[in-house]
């Protein structure tokens, strides 16, 4: 076990050094930078945009400042924003306990729901129920989310007045339920695409193990339809899924953009995008190191729990 | 609340009574707004919380660091400066005690020393008393080379600052430069007892919560989300009325209108209520939406050093080829006002004698022809082996923008001209493209003034030409030396009467001239909550937030 982490951990190493190149490189390539924003204003001289990047460091070689950046990051120092001056980390941190409330809200009632509407898909198949399971996945993955969401605020919030307009809590409140309030629609909203996904894996995979012979020699030995499906499918079902599940995590962290973005949700996807507008160099490569480190992360949790749970699998 | 109307009630007449007593009224009634009408019915403890809602996030808390129009809204409540400008451009004093002028003896006759007496009873959010010391070190602090400042213009040329007492400082300018007056009204006093002791100020504390005079006390932020700022209740001036006011970011435009209808958000900040929102935002019940004129307008804008349009003929006939009121009614919702200047028409300086646009083809195709411009291969107009075909180019993205380019490019091609469009996004579009002028012609919505200064070297002098090795964004080339030797008058000028004439001069050989075409001044579509009463909009500054400290609900 400990060669086989080992082993990963090296290769995580050289896979976050040359992620972090190729970002830093284009990041620095895109045309504009952080002082674009200052373009049309009437009095900012093209001296004064000079200074500020000389002031920032900006004018140094590449790999100059790709190193200058490494060191510190090596030593825990992320950086600051060029934004508001904070840290990196600190920022990160305030934005990722927003996106995981959304994140593991939805993905807790996408996995719930997705798992029994695969199954059921699966051992009901070609029912009404089926049909009407592939048909909704089909329009939940084609619907685009902000469309969706724009709609729900439409009529829930608008029309009803039954849930808040975004945010996650309302100014001046913030009690528990509050936050529960502001939950609803975009947790909703957002697991919609995730059942539609987990749900048709989850149906693939449900088949796939009801196929199987040992199946066929439990029915064969009188067991239960539900003892098997309970005892022998669902467990086989799931093994591939904790792959996927692996997989998804570092969406889980990183946030839905557009949900986000249409629910004015403060979370680490909307971070990304308005530092990207910015050009703020260091959140950026903050973010992409920090989710680079949980794709590692989240693959390896994966195959731990894999082996862990499948005795036919064996590490390294 | 009375509806005040988006254009300025104060005739020419009224504006200079106004200038003339200003000096006087300083002393006697400090509040920028003066209507006592506000002192009655306003609540006598700061009561309420109003919300603003913005389109994007302030992030620079420390006024004298670079920034944008949304962090302005923060900094006009939290701080103070020695001078306001108000409404109707005229500049009022805020922590001096008077405005300087020659005519006071603020401002000595060659326009180079300067003395202003700050006013003895403010004091510092902690409790400290505010001195000359503070004005001082801000000055200072700008021109620091180790410091991240905004804007440098101006404060540049000052030297000897000269604390003569806790109420008096004085300093002497290497030029006369009567910008300056404008430029302080925008230029925040920072605190020099909290700022003095950072070794970088630049990653001071005090840029994440910071310290000022203004009406706003410092509350919490949460990043990416909102800003709370609370009222000052030992305030020098008159309010704040409202307990505690709130920056909402709401990033996604629909989202803020959606907001702004559901009542979550109180006022709609910067980028404001999008045009093809308007109609429907004038009916909302129990909001009141106006519209306000801001300082950008939106013009053609045509590099001068491309042969195309190096011919007077060529700039005028485009511009008849422009149907403006179609572009205006059809695609903006009415929203904007058609303009002949870069002056918006809420400045004192504004020029309304310019001679008025007419959308005629069969004009601009006599002037072509006259001028020699015979159609070539293709259909295409050309003179010398030059032809009348060019590029266009904006900020991608923007789909009301790149309608007008459709429209433009489908009516110069009736004329025989030819259009391309290109657009390119917005980091690439502003960056060397335009600072160099690497463009044929560009749709661009911008300001042209500096802190409602009419002094506009920066954009129209010979001087200013970035390509030609100038430091401005005269991005057009334009060249006009009687026009330079106006814009360096004006700037030498102090007396507004004096300078209103030079730049209305500036305004009618602009006109003349053409280098850009100019289509329409911005308004904005501001909305509010009935029953926020004393919320004013000025065009002179760049936020809606200017004067919260005045804003109160109804009971």
């Amino acid at each position: 076990m400990s060669g086989f982490l080992l082993n990963r951990l090296s290769q995580s190493i050289v896979l976050l050094v040359i992620v972090s190149i190729i970002g830093f490189t284009v990041l620095n390539l895109m045309p504009g930078g952080p002082l674009a924003q200052f373009g049309l204003d009437p009095g900012m001289t093209q001296k004064d945009v000079e200074r500020l990047a000389a002031q920032l460091g900006l004018n140094r070689p590449l790999w100059l400042q790709y190193l200058d950046w490494a060191s510190r990051l090596i030593r825990g120092d992320w950086g600051h924003s060029f934004r508001d001056g904070s840290a990196v980390l600190s920022v990160i941190g305030r934005h990722l306990l927003a996106t995981l409330l959304l994140m593991g809200t939805s993905t807790v009632l996408a996995i719930a729901a997705g798992t029994w509407i695969g199954i059921r898909g699966a051992t009901h198949r070609y029912s009404l129920f089926d049909y009407c399971a592939t048909v909704g996945a089909m329009v939940a993955l084609s619907v685009p989310t902000f469309w969706f969401g724009l709609i729900g605020i439409y009529i829930f919030t608008l029309k009803l007045g039954w849930v808040p307009a975004g945010n996650m809590y309302t100014i001046g409140d913030g009690s528990v339920l509050d936050y529960l309030h502001h939950l609803i629609l975009p947790s909703l909203v957002l697991s919609l695409v995730h059942v539609a996904i987990w749900s048709r894996y989850m149906r693939t995979a449900t088949l796939d193990a009801l196929s199987q012979d040992f199946v066929k020699t439990a029915r064969a030995k009188g067991v239960s339809e539900r003892r098997i499906l309970l005892k022998h499918v669902v467990g086989n079902a799931l093994l591939p899924m904790i792959t996927l599940a692996g997989m998804q995590l570092p969406s889980v962290l990183t946030g839905a953009l557009v949900t986000e973005t249409v629910f004015t949700w403060p979370g680490m996807g909307r971070l990304f995008l308005d530092s990207l507008g910015y050009s703020d160099y260091p959140m950026v490569m903050g973010l992409l190191i920090f989710s680079a480190i949980l794709v590692v992360l989240g693959n390896l949790i994966a195959d731990i729990v894999i082996a862990t749970v499948d005795p036919r699998i064996r590490l390294g | 609340m009375t509806e005040r109307s988006a254009t300025s009630n104060y005739s020419r007449r009224d504006a200079l009574r106004m200038v003339a007593i200003g000096g006087a009224a300083g002393i006697f009634a400090p509040n920028l707004l003066g209507k006592p009408a506000l002192a009655r019915t306003s609540p006598a403890k700061p009561t309420g919380r109003v919300i603003v809602g913005l389109g994007q996030e302030p992030t620079v808390f420390n006024p004298l660091m670079a920034h944008i129009e949304v962090d302005d809204g923060v900094h006009f409540s939290v701080f103070d400066a020695l001078f306001r400008i108000d409404p109707q451009g005229v500049i009022q004093p805020n922590l001096a005690l008077e405005v300087p002028s020659q005519k006071n003896g603020g401002i000595s006759e060659d326009g180079l020393k300067w003395r202003i007496r700050l006013r003895d009873d403010v004091r510092w959010h902690d409790g400290k008393p505010f001195s000359a010391e503070d004005v001082k070190f801000t000055l200072e602090l700008i021109t620091n080379p180790n410091f991240r400042s905004w804007r440098t213009s101006g404060h540049s040329l000052v030297r000897d600052i000269t604390v003569v007492s806790p109420t008096e400082i004085s300093w002497r300018m290497e030029e006369a430069f009567a910008p300056y007056l404008s430029f302080l009204t925008e230029t925040f006093i920072v605190p020099k007892h909290i700022l003095e002791k950072e070794a970088n100020p630049n990653n001071a504390a005090f840029n994440q919560a910071p310290v000022g005079t203004g009406a706003f006390k410092w509350g919490k932020r949460v990043a990416g989300d909102h800003l709370e700022l609370v009222a000052n209740t030992e305030y020098f001036g008159e309010g704040p009325h409202i307990e505690r006011l709130v920056f909402k970011y709401i990033p996604d435009l629909t989202v803020l209108y959606t907001q702004f209808k559901s009542g979550d958000i109180d006022l709609v900040g910067q980028p404001y209520i999008t045009p093809d929102h308007y109609g429907e935002a004038k009916k909302l019940p129990n909001r009141v939406v106006t519209l306000v004129p801001r300082a950008s307008f939106e013009s053609f804008y045509l590099n001068l050093e491309r042969p195309q349009f190096k011919e007077h003929a060529v700039r005028e006939a485009l511009y008849a080829a422009i149907d403006k009121e179609a572009i205006i009614q059809g695609l903006y919702y009415g929203v904007p006002t058609p303009t002949e200047t870069f002056m918006p028409r809420q400045s004192f300086y504004f020029n309304a004698g310019l001679p008025l646009h007419q959308f005629n083809l069969n004009r601009a195709r006599k002037i072509l022809d006259e001028a020699g411009w015979a159609p070539g291969a293709g259909g295409i107009r050309t003179k010398n082996g030059v032809r009348l075909s060019f590029t266009n180019s904006t900020t991608s993205g923007d789909p009301l923008r790149e309608q007008v380019q459709q429209f433009l490019q489908q009516t110069f091609a009736q004329l025989g001209v030819e259009m391309k469009i290109s657009n390119l996004p917005a980091a690439v579009m502003w960056g060397e493209f335009w600072m160099q002028s690497q463009f044929d012609s560009v749709i661009v919505g911008s300001s042209y003034l500096i802190g409602a200064d009419p002094d506009v070297t920066n954009r129209l002098h010979s001087r200013s030409i970035g390509a030609k090795g100038g430091r401005g964004s005269n991005n057009a080339q334009y060249a006009n030396p009687e026009v330079d030797a106006l814009l360096d008058k004006g700037a030498r000028t102090f007396d507004p009467e004096a300078r209103r004439a030079i730049y209305s001069r500036v305004q009618e050989l602009v006109r003349r001239d053409l280098p850009f075409l100019p289509l329409y001044q911005s308004n904005a579509v501001e909305g509010l909550k009935k029953g926020i009463n004393g919320f004013v909009p000025n065009g002179n500054t760049r936020t809606e937030s200017w004067n919260a400290l005045a804003w109160y609900w109804a009971s």
